[in-house]
């Protein structure tokens, strides 16, 4: 049991102690580096840091320690032991023992420590520097020669490794086995050529590797991206979101002469703690992409789009949009302040309900389950839960900071962790996960066949469980039945946001149903408005296959829905509001630019319902968010939602509030019948990696080397009927197209296989047509 | 009295003379031979060694230690001696140095070691000549040559770039990018021990 858990567990019980003759009373299983903390007393450190159980490698903390009278021979590591009564420390401000202690330890750091602080990436805010100047000597007696290794050694595409500069503090191995559970790093050899090293045979391909070039207290863990690229003093920072999913992460970005150069974790202890993902860490280089848009474009009549001034596009887009039967495509990465203008725009501008942010294979029984169902579930609870169950959702790769939680409590306390999925992942093998296979489609009868839940329990799903009819249903029920918490785990930033903000068919604003007389007063009070509209309005796939004359679209990759949206929706009208060429942008008949999320303001929801805000990052930027020009081109069309600047959004939208009104229960959704598959069939299953061909990754190179790759996953027995053995091709194919790749041999449910959903050369809509729940063909290729 | 020119005030501390109130003439028959020997001064320094320079057509030496336009160096087999550590700009107090460093390429360097200025300007409108910058410098790139001449007509002109900063390839150096000095390291070139190129690292100048 290490020290750090007993100090959650008996917060209680209160210890008083003297450190540098002031006393002070902290709780038990405090330790004495934390508790001099408290009094404002900085004791030197390395390996020490609050989020990993202590190890006592570096020595740098030493002080001097008597206990009830009696002291310590030696001097001791301030960070390995917890404050007990009558406890009486002397750190190196009073004891002459405990400097001399401190300085010899940092002499001994800086033997082999080499001088290339002014090549070394982190020169300016470095532990080793900054203490090696408040605790270290002026002048080097050290006249050997140093210790030298080759540097830098990759021990990844995005993390490189420089073994002269470590000392050797065990931070990234006790990360990578602790927090990450990935032990793919760790110190090898014994005394001087001690050194952290990677298994031969398995490369350092974390999801979470990124953090331990953050946690580096010296230069030895460098980020590929960042390499030599900036000073700390170059570099303005700003408090930001991370928009590349649900997750929520509190991050930092910083920027040199208005380029992003990096993006730091933030500290949130209810959501990321001090950790975030490599995605969120690395992919921000397609808001600097070469296809970016920056000006306005208008289609001609010869079908070339021109750049346009903006009262011309907005002019151009305004015809295009008044009077006509239209309906607006949200997309999952708008802010709340954005989704809100969408949704406003949809009621008073075009004056209808066809609205919806889901750019990705949905349901109506999905948004009839977000109207009615509350999502209760926080990460606070998985810290308390006695068992989590997840269902259609891979935390690992579809919500990373979910998975980290989770883990947390894997490490610490074993808890229960249940997965219906149809294989075991490499993420739930590291959560020791209960396995309950199903395949696409029949996940009904193991969601009513959970039992043992609690109101303690926690049940994750994810925005994959649409895909099966009757299953959110199904998860009402047990939900009804268990009093368990519920979470909803969508894969994109802005989707919870965007129901907040009414951008759905049956939603307005603060969830309040569109099919509720006194829900649409109280929001048409708002807006100023006689009325709105009443009538259910069109969902994504309605609004594609529908013969409505235009659609707004806000940076949708018609892709992501089906394979013929883009061919349907070229054939009405499109004003798309984008930040790169994409699709849409081939078939729009006008384009007007917005802002990526480091130029511009707003704040997003996480999938707990956290709102966090986030100012411009980018100085100078025109902050040029989606709801600005909205509300001018709502204004050229004649039905203003004067919502002029992304501020005056949000505080429209915080004055409206959450509806107290009462919830319609959900409706009954009959099951589909299981499917028949024939022996070379086999039931398509997939979901997307978290690093992968994702447009927001662009221009990473150094990320997707970390990627995982794309592979066929199969069942023992189909691989022995196929003939195939691990690594041999196999064909997925069925009539729209066909997908070949090596084959993984796992304990995947019997009539199913699994396929990245869009990794490369395994882009399931544009190759499959379908992303689950299928019957495709499997042959050896 | 109009010739006479009467002391203003106190205001150059002529107090005392105001005071007086004695009028200063200049119709003296005396004042004559005063006036004959100022011109005598005059008359003088025609037979002395003009001061004046004749500038630009000629142009004085400066001090050696004058504090002139700078200069980035390179080690004499034509590898740049600035490794974009961003000390210079650091130390600038008036924030006149941007440097933007980057990797070097295996085979392909332009400093010895893992890193090379890739931007280097200096801004000669905001920069006082303080040479900080010199002091601060970890390899002894930047320095500061004599040169003084340094007006121009645009603010553009002014912000020097790498290219307008480095010094000249000398005899014997190879223009980088190029490999480093075969079984070097750095640390052999921060010692001064390569003192010229090798055929391997490419063809090096010749006058």
């Amino acid at each position: 049991m290490s020290i750090q858990e007993v100090s959650t567990e008996q917060a209680t019980e209160m210890i008083t102690c003297v450190i540098d003759g002031f006393e002070i009373t902290v709780p038990k299983g405090t330790l004495v580096i934390r508790a001099a903390e408290k009094l404002g007393i900085q004791i030197p450190r390395f390996c020490d840091h609050p989020l990993l159980e202590p190890a006592g490698a570096c020595r740098q903390c030493l002080v001097d320690i008597e206990i009830n009278g009696r002291a310590f021979p030696k001097p001791q590591a301030s960070c390995t032991i917890p404050v007990e009564n009558g406890m009486i420390v002397k750190t190196q401000l009073t004891s002459p023992v405990a400097d001399k202690a401190q300085k010899g330890i940092m002499e001994l750091l800086l033997i082999n420590h080499p001088l290339d602080c002014p090549v070394c990436d982190k020169g300016g805010e470095c532990p080793l520097q900054n203490q090696a100047m408040s605790t270290g000597r002026s002048e080097s007696r050290f006249e050997g020669i140093k210790r030298t290794f080759e540097k830098p050694v990759a021990i990844s595409s995005q993390v490189l490794l420089d073994r002269e500069r470590c000392v050797l503090c065990a931070r990234c191995t006790r990360f990578s086995e602790q927090i990450a559970g990935d032990p793919f790093i760790t110190l090898n050899e014994r005394g001087a050529l001690q050194q952290v090293g990677i298994y031969e045979d398995e490369p350092f391909d974390s999801y979470y590797s990124g953090n331990t070039v953050q946690i580096c207290p010296v230069g030895a863990l460098t980020g590929t991206s960042y390499r030599f690229r900036a000073r700390p003093f170059d570099l303005v920072s700003t408090k930001s979101a991370c928009e590349h999913c649900a997750s929520g992460c509190d991050m930092r970005t910083d920027v040199r002469r208005g380029k992003t150069l990096r993006r730091l974790a933030g500290d949130d202890t209810d959501v990321n703690e001090e950790w975030n993902c490599d995605k969120g860490r690395w992919a921000f280089k397609y808001e600097v992409a070469k296809n970016r848009i920056t000006v306005p474009m208008i289609r001609d009549e010869n079908g070339q789009l021109q750049e346009a001034s903006w009262p011309e596009a907005l002019a151009a887009a305004a015809a295009g949009l008044k009077h006509v039967k239209a309906g607006v495509l949200v997309g999952g990465r708008a802010t709340i302040e954005d989704a809100y203008g969408y949704s406003k725009f949809a009621r008073i501008t075009l004056g209808t309900n066809n609205i919806d942010f889901r750019a990705r294979t949905s349901s109506s029984e999905e948004l009839d389950f977000l109207a009615s169902t509350p999502l209760t579930a926080t990460y606070k609870d998985i810290d308390r839960a006695d068992h989590v169950v997840l269902i259609n959702f891979e935390p690992e790769d579809e919500s990373p900071i979910v998975f980290l939680r989770i883990y947390k409590q894997v490490h610490k306390r074993a808890i229960k962790v249940t997965s219906i999925a149809p294989f075991a992942s490499r993420g739930t093998k590291k959560l020791n996960a209960n396995l309950v296979k199903a395949a696409a489609g029949n996940e009904i009868s193991a969601i009513t066949e959970l039992n043992e839940l609690s109101s303690k329990s926690v049940v994750l799903i994810g925005e994959r469980l649409a895909e099966t009819p009757g299953a959110l249903f199904a998860i009402t029920q047990l939900i009804a039945k268990s009093g368990a918490k519920l979470g909803w785990i969508p894969r994109r930033a802005g989707e919870r946001g965007a129901i907040m903000a009414g951008a759905a068919s049956n939603i307005l604003p603060g969830n309040r149903l569109v099919t509720d007389n006194s829900a649409r007063v109280d929001i048409a009070t708002v807006w100023s408005s006689d009325s709105l509209p009443s009538d259910p309005g069109l969902n994504t796939n309605e609004i594609i296959n529908s013969s409505l004359d235009a659609v707004l679209i806000g940076g949708v990759d018609p892709m992501d829905i089906s394979a013929d949206a883009k061919i349907k929706l070229s054939k009405k009208f499109i004003v798309s509001l984008e930040i790169r060429q994409s699709d849409i942008t081939d078939i729009a008949n006008v384009v007007l630019p917005v802002a990526a999320v480091v130029e511009k303001s707003g704040s997003f929801m996480d999938w707990q319902g956290k709102v966090r805000s986030f100012e411009a990052a980018v100085e100078q930027s025109l902050n040029r968010s989606d709801v600005r020009i909205l509300s001018m081109l709502a204004d050229e069309i004649g039905k203003p939602i004067n919502l002029p600047t992304v501020k005056a959004a949000k505080s429209e939208f915080d004055s409206i509030g959450n509806w107290d009104g009462s919830k319609v229960a959900m409706k009954s959704v009959s099951n589909e019948p299981r499917k028949t598959v024939g022996n070379d069939e086999a039931v398509l299953n997939s979901w997307r990696n978290l690093l992968d061909k994702g447009s927001l990754q662009d221009g990473e190179d150094n990320l997707a080397g970390t990627a995982r790759k794309s592979v066929v996953v199969i069942s023992p027995d189909r691989a022995a009927k196929l003939g195939v053995k691990e690594d041999q091709l196999v064909r997925v194919s069925n009539d729209y197209g066909a997908i070949t790749l090596p084959c993984k041999v796992l304990d995947i449910e019997e009539s199913s296989v699994w396929l990245p959903r869009n990794s490369v050369s395994s882009q399931l809509i544009r190759n499959l047509g379908v992303v689950s729940n299928s019957i495709v063909k499997v042959a050896k290729a | 009295m109009a010739d006479e020119i009467m002391p203003k005030s106190d205001e150059f501390g002529l107090a005392k003379a105001d005071q007086s109130k004695a009028p200063i003439t200049n119709h003296n028959s005396s004042s004559f031979g005063k006036q004959l020997l100022g011109f005598w001064v005059t008359f003088k320094t025609m037979f002395k060694k003009v001061n004046t320079v004749q500038y630009p057509e000629v142009k004085e030496p400066t001090a050696e230690r004058f504090h002139g336009r700078h200069q980035l160096n390179r080690h004499p087999d034509g590898l740049e001696k600035c490794i974009g550590c961003e000390l210079c700009a650091w130390a600038c107090p008036a924030d006149a140095i941007y440097v933007e460093g980057a990797d070097n390429k295996e085979g392909e360097q332009f400093s010895p070691g893992e890193r090379y200025g890739k931007v280097y300007q200096i801004n000669y409108l905001r920069c006082i000549f303080c040479g900080l910058c010199i002091e601060a410098c970890p390899t002894r790139a930047l320095t500061m040559t004599n040169e003084y001449e340094l007006a121009d007509d645009t603010r553009a002109k002014l912000i020097f770039e790498k290219d307008d900063l480095l010094g000249p390839l000398r005899a014997g150096m190879v223009p980088p990018p190029h490999p480093m000095y075969p079984n070097t390291d750095d640390g052999n070139y921060y010692r001064g021990e390569v003192t010229g190129s090798h055929p391997s690292q490419g063809i090096a100048k010749n006058d």
